[in-house]
């Protein structure tokens, strides 16, 4: 029989017993959407973690230290020179070497220093701390008052909440003003006119202030890279903080050096473009003799946990498709027993058991079918009935809205090819029975 | 000399045999019959005879238990069930006593079905349902279900039916036991017409005056054998 014809006997099939039909075309319907709607929470869920661990930095970096000096003293003696070297300083031109590396987008010190803030005749002791570009993706900026810096350099910074509380108890209207920040910059010495060297031996420390303006004020502080400690309250555009030559702990090692006035860092942070690239990176920068440290396992192990946790969530989705298709065992069997006589009728007028058994298949199919897309619709809509509901739950605790469920593209298909085969494999038993069926057994049946 | 008629069925020594708990039923019993082409032959025999299982046989709806039975030179016997299902489409017509339309379906649905099932073209079938419906003269009753007409109505269509794939045999079980003598002979009459454009027609009856009245050869069956043949109007 043609395609057509076999559609058009199965529809009229499918309407003839419409109720029996429709309630095994529901229960299709809530399997589906049950095992929809168990996937796009979990989904929803790892994406949500996924996105919100990318934005604190932490998966896409690489946290750089120069190697301590014991440990370069093990490395000599285990290559035989009996003789200590000194660790490889994190200076200008390592930061440049890292910068060169393949796939690496940033390289940035922490900067992280004691200041005092002069605002509206009052004096505040806080950290500040130097804020990168990319920094701008952070989930800390999400919901931010105000914007980010108008530029890498600006003489603009941004506060923290607290902060910001105790400028003022109207933290918003701070944002336009401009504060004082008085920090101890590290001054050259000038050189020793006794001395052969022509670089400064020292260095003094100075107070010194900066006029900024606050552009913005945040709930959180960035992560800013793995190694930061303590939290900086308020926040500079990181070449500016880079400007001011603030006194850091590592000038006194930079004074015990022989070149001390080649600045060096304490730790340096390498962003790279894509999370599964930080390994190469990391390698590469441990081999030019640096300690390098990332969170990559630990965003493996979160990857393993969310698909375990799809699996299982996906399985008892599946239960529910499995009753289902007990209704469509079910119900072809019962539309067997009762269309006997008209199967016997059809071979009679020259219907094969081929015909027979697709006649049954296709009703199987077309359930399957309309109950699959009407499953992912009623599945979608349960999603964002727990987004919409959360979303509520949130907003009553004055916390940004979120996305717990997501039906990618990839799920609609998958979900309503699942239910036509799970629907055709349900056919398979009714339909080979109906196909078997002798024709004289089936023409005698009342 | 004339070439002689065609052999349109032929049964060589078949059987056909059912378990019926303890007892081997032997509902056909070694038959050996010829049907030439555009015969009218009456297969007459009292309830359990086996008349209608020789003409399921025939139809290739069962398979015998021994023996041959040919339609049109093909051994039906050997015939895989998806071959006798084209036999069944293609060179036989088959009527119940108890019609067997699909209620559902309206007139002109139930005689389109084995075209369907042919897969003849959508043109074609509507001008084939056309005539095969006019022929048996229900055109005015095109989209009426079976439950919207009477007995005679309800075998015309039947008829129509098994005439729409222009076989070349056609089978008839019990055409008028469910019918009043007038229309019963308005059937026969019917069944009279189509034989004289060549379709061979086999039908099964328990009506004797009505078997000599309209068919040309009279087969008598009893328990599963032939016992007499070649008795005419």
């Amino acid at each position: 029989m043609k395609g057509r014809d076999l559609a058009e006997l199965a529809g009229r099939n499918l309407r003839e017993a419409f109720l029996r039909n429709s309630l095994t075309t529901i229960g299709i319907c809530v399997g589906v959407a049950s095992l929809v709607a168990m996937l796009s929470l979990g989904v929803g869920l790892q994406d949500l973690a996924a996105d919100r661990l990318a934005r604190t930095g932490l998966f896409d970096a690489i946290f750089v230290t120069p190697r301590s000096a014991a440990a370069a003293y093990r490395g000599t003696v285990g290559a035989g020179s009996g003789s200590a070297q000194p660790p490889k300083p994190l200076d200008e031109q390592a930061r440049h070497q890292m910068a060169t590396l393949p796939n690496v987008v940033e390289v940035y010190p922490d900067i992280r220093f004691p200041i005092e803030i002069h605002y509206a005749g009052n004096s505040y002791a806080t950290v500040a701390a130097g804020v990168a570009p990319s920094a701008r993706k952070d989930g800390a900026f999400d919901g931010m008052r105000g914007s980010f810096f108008s530029s890498p350099d600006a003489a603009e910074t941004i506060l923290q909440i607290d902060l910001a509380r105790q400028l003022s108890d109207n933290p918003d209207a701070l944002v336009g003003r401009e504060l004082t920040l008085r920090y101890a910059e590290r001054e050259p010495l000038p050189p020793d006119p006794a001395s052969s060297k022509s670089a400064p031996d020292g260095f003094s420390i100075v107070p010194k202030d900066k006029d900024l303006r606050i552009v913005g004020i945040v709930e959180t502080e960035p992560a800013g890279g793995i190694g930061s400690l303590g939290r900086g309250r308020l926040l500079l555009p990181l070449q500016l903080a880079e400007t001011l030559r603030t006194a850091r702990a590592n000038d006194l090692r930079d004074l015990l050096r022989d070149s001390p006035s080649q600045h060096s860092y304490e730790s340096l942070t390498v962003r790279v473009n894509d999370p599964p690239r930080v390994k190469a990176v990391e390698d590469s920068i441990k081999q030019m003799g640096f300690t390098a440290f990332s969170l990559l396992d630990a965003s493996k192990s979160l990857s393993l946990v969310f698909t375990v946790f799809d699996l299982f969530l996906g399985i008892f989705g599946s239960l529910a498709l499995v009753v289902a298709s007990l209704g469509i065992i079910n119900t072809l069997v019962m539309a067997i027993l009762e269309r006997r006589r008209e199967i016997g009728i059809l071979k009679a007028l020259g219907a094969s058991d081929t015909d027979v058994r697709s006649l049954f298949f296709v009703e199987a199919g077309a359930m399957g079918s309309l109950g699959g897309v009407l499953g992912v619709l009623l599945g979608w809509l349960i999603g964002y009935g727990i987004n919409f509901g959360t979303n509520v739950y949130l907003k009553g605790r004055n916390l940004p809205s979120i996305q717990v469920t997501a039906v990618p593209w990839w799920m609609v298909v998958a979900a309503i090819a699942f239910s036509i085969v799970v629907s055709l494999a349900a056919g398979i038993y009714p339909a080979s029975r109906a196909a078997r069926l002798d024709p004289v057994e089936a023409l005698r049946y009342e | 000399m004339t070439n002689p008629t065609p052999i349109a069925i032929r049964s060589d020594r078949v059987s056909r045999h059912y378990q019926m708990g303890e007892a081997l039923v032997h509902a056909v019993d070694d038959v050996s019959i010829e049907i030439r082409a555009g015969e009218f032959i009456a297969l007459l025999g009292s309830s359990g005879s086996g008349k209608s299982t020789l003409l399921n046989l025939m139809a290739g709806l069962d398979r015998p238990t021994s023996g041959r039975i040919f339609a049109e030179g093909r051994n039906l016997a050997e015939m895989r069930s998806e071959e006798l299902a084209k036999h069944r489409s293609h060179t036989i017509g088959i009527v119940f006593q108890a019609f067997n339309l699909l209620p559902r379906m309206t007139l002109e649905e139930n005689v389109e079905l084995p075209l369907r099932l042919a897969e003849v073209d959508r043109e074609e079938r509507r001008a084939r349902v056309r005539e095969a419906i006019e022929r048996v003269r229900l055109t005015a009753r095109l989209t009426h279900r079976p439950s919207e007409l009477s007995g005679g109505e309800q075998q015309r269509t039947a008829l129509a039916r098994a005439l729409v794939n222009r076989p070349s045999i056609l089978l008839a079980d019990e055409p008028t036991g469910n019918l009043d003598s007038v229309t019963g002979d308005q059937i026969l009459r019917l069944l009279q017409e189509i034989n004289e454009t060549g379709v061979t027609i086999v039908m099964v009856t328990h009506e004797r005056p009505r078997a000599a009245s309209f068919s040309r050869r009279i087969v008598v069956m009893s328990d599963g054998k032939i016992t007499s043949d070649g008795g005419s109007a």
